[in-house]
């Protein structure tokens, strides 16, 4: 068994080395004051990429904007999907089932293919070019998601904790609130970073909701840079690239050592 | 679990979602099905006053060369770089990963995850550099002298490659979980009956994930019909339209030439290549039971 051993470890290697290739470029790059297209040592070893993207109207607007839309998205999905996940959790409702089952096909709906409408109806509401109208779009697409984890994680918890409280008095929003909300912080704190990196990341939807360059989020704002720049400044790409993706990276290393890795997706998925 | 209380007990909390995502989701899709039979437009008189025209933009679609090569693109594009390079590499991955030291695994799984959690833009910049003119592939190949620029001579197998990259570990996390809750038992029971590995897993493994592989297909079938930032970033659809998948289509008719309508209809298009993918992979689950 030595020989297959060898050969299967020889081609994970050879994987892992190609994953990583493409991403040597980002990092090399940004720190090279005449960086090109292709990963090298820095010969001329510079943090002024960095420091000429870090202006308020290069790199710091955009960022301030992916900012609040991603807070903004995540807030009202988590709240939104908490209130939503306890009587689907809880009660035993006729349409508990279809409703389900729609809210799990949903999650697999591609965004992409519904914008046109969108754009229509944007423009009939007069929420194109709003911060928050995106925001709020970007709420809904999330809930899908959201509210199926919600959910998953309001089971775990059992009911008789709230029998107590109802002997006591409580309605069920105070038990919601005071009992299970504190008991599935961790979850609410998972759905919630989860649904901040996805809409971090989302490109086409700012893309086409918003007009005015001075309320473009990041991901927007480091293409038009690209658009503009970029087939220049590589170095500077680089630079942007690592300050937009660094939040993201972030939260995933939080997350992930939080449950052991794997991310709950692979749960959700299972599920 | 309880009984169902009354209406103003359970229906407040859930109207919030019922809103948005009647709103902002199920609307649109309705919306899809009435305003693909219409003429409306970004601006001009179309615009103040769609007028119903039938089966006009569909007659224009599929009569246009355009939204026919964008199908055949979108699906080799969906076949090529989620079915075969996600799926396939996927699940090879977690294959080989299974029995590995921890520090093999440690290192493959950081490198491969590393790709998916950067943002989709950030990525595409990344596949940019690494594939153009004076990139680091070029760089390495040119000691060959193989270099050439690989966006604009082989663009597709460009973007269906920087898919692959960018997606491959989200199935690789699914299928590790799944191999994990494959019984050992049953693994070692066929292998003391003389079964080898790749015997193994054809006919005792994957019977067993079977609904696993289904799922996670669907899921990112659906996930690759909707790919626009990638593919956009790369190409733009270029050269000579080669990459022009269908968002990317659908995105240059409705917003760049105004025609919401056609738009329209080309979306209509996209989320039926959705639902017929979907139906193949549910039908292939219950043809098999």
């Amino acid at each position: 068994m030595r020989g297959p051993r060898l050969v299967v470890n020889l081609v994970l290697l050879a994987v892992a080395l190609l994953f990583v290739a493409p991403l040597l470029w980002l990092v090399t790059a940004s720190f090279d004051a005449r960086g090109g297209l292709a990963a090298k040592v820095p010969g001329d070893f510079t943090l002024g990429n960095f420091g000429q993207i870090l202006n308020w109207q290069v790199g710091g607007r955009p960022l301030v904007n992916g900012l609040f839309i991603s807070a903004g998205t995540a807030i009202i999905a988590v709240i939104v999907a908490v209130l939503a996940a306890y009587p689907l959790s809880r009660y035993q409702l006729r349409f508990r089932r279809p409703f389900l089952y729609t809210i799990l096909f949903t999650t697999g709906l591609p965004v992409t293919a519904i914008m046109v409408p969108v754009y229509g109806l944007f423009v009939r509401l007069e929420l194109v070019d709003s911060l928050w109208g995106t925001t709020v779009f970007l709420a809904a697409t999330a809930l899908p998601m959201a509210i199926w984890m919600c959910k998953n994680f309001m089971d775990g918890i059992p009911v008789s904790l709230e029998e107590a409280a109802w002997v006591d008095g409580a309605s069920s929003m105070q038990a919601l609130r005071s009992i299970v909300l504190p008991l599935m912080a961790p979850g609410v704190a998972v759905v919630g970073i989860f649904t901040f990196i996805s809409a971090w990341g989302n490109f086409f939807v700012p893309f086409v909701l918003l007009l005015d360059p001075d309320k473009m989020p990041a991901s927007v704002g480091i293409f038009s840079f690209f658009g503009q720049n970029g087939l220049v400044a590589y170095g500077q790409l680089a630079a942007y690239s690592i300050l937009y993706t660094t939040p993201v990276l972030a939260l995933y290393l939080l997350v992930s050592r939080w449950l052991g890795g794997g991310f709950s997706m692979a749960g959700a998925v299972k599920a | 679990m309880r009984r169902a209380p009354r209406f103003g007990v359970w229906l407040p909390p859930l109207a919030p979602s019922i809103v948005l995502l009647g709103l902002f989701v199920a609307g649109p899709i309705m919306w899809c099905f009435y305003a693909a039979f219409t003429n409306s437009a970004l601006s001009g008189i179309a615009a103040r006053r769609p007028k119903f025209v039938g089966l006009d933009n569909f007659t224009t679609a599929f009569t246009s060369s355009d939204v026919a090569s964008s199908l055949w693109l979108t699906v080799v594009f969906v076949l090529l770089s989620a079915v075969l390079g996600q799926n396939g590499l996927g699940i090879l991955l977690a294959v080989f990963l299974q029995h590995r030291g921890k520090l093999l695994r440690g290192v493959v799984g950081t490198v491969v995850v590393a790709a998916w959690v950067l943002p989709e833009v950030v990525a595409a910049f990344a596949i940019y550099a690494f594939l153009n003119a004076g990139g680091t592939l070029n760089e390495v190949l040119g000691w060959f002298g193989l270099g050439q620029n690989w966006l604009y001579t082989a663009p597709m197998l460009a973007v269906v490659l920087a898919n692959v990259w960018r997606g491959t570990a989200f199935s690789m996390l699914v299928y590790q979980a799944a191999l994990s809750e494959v019984p050992s038992d049953l693994v070692e029971a066929a292998e003391v009956d003389g079964a080898g590995p790749v015997g193994r897993f054809w006919h005792v493994v994957l019977p067993v994930i079977r609904r696993t592989v289904v799922t996670n297909l669907m899921l990112i079938t659906l996930q690759t019909l909707g790919v626009f930032g990638l593919i956009y970033v790369l190409t733009a659809g270029g050269p000579d339209n080669r990459t022009r998948t269908l968002p990317l289509l659908m995105y240059e008719q409705a917003f760049k030439f105004g025609q919401i309508g056609y738009g329209t209809a080309i979306a209509l298009v996209l989320l039926v290549l959705g639902a017929v993918f979907s139906l193949v992979y549910i039908r292939s689950l219950r043809a098999e039971v």
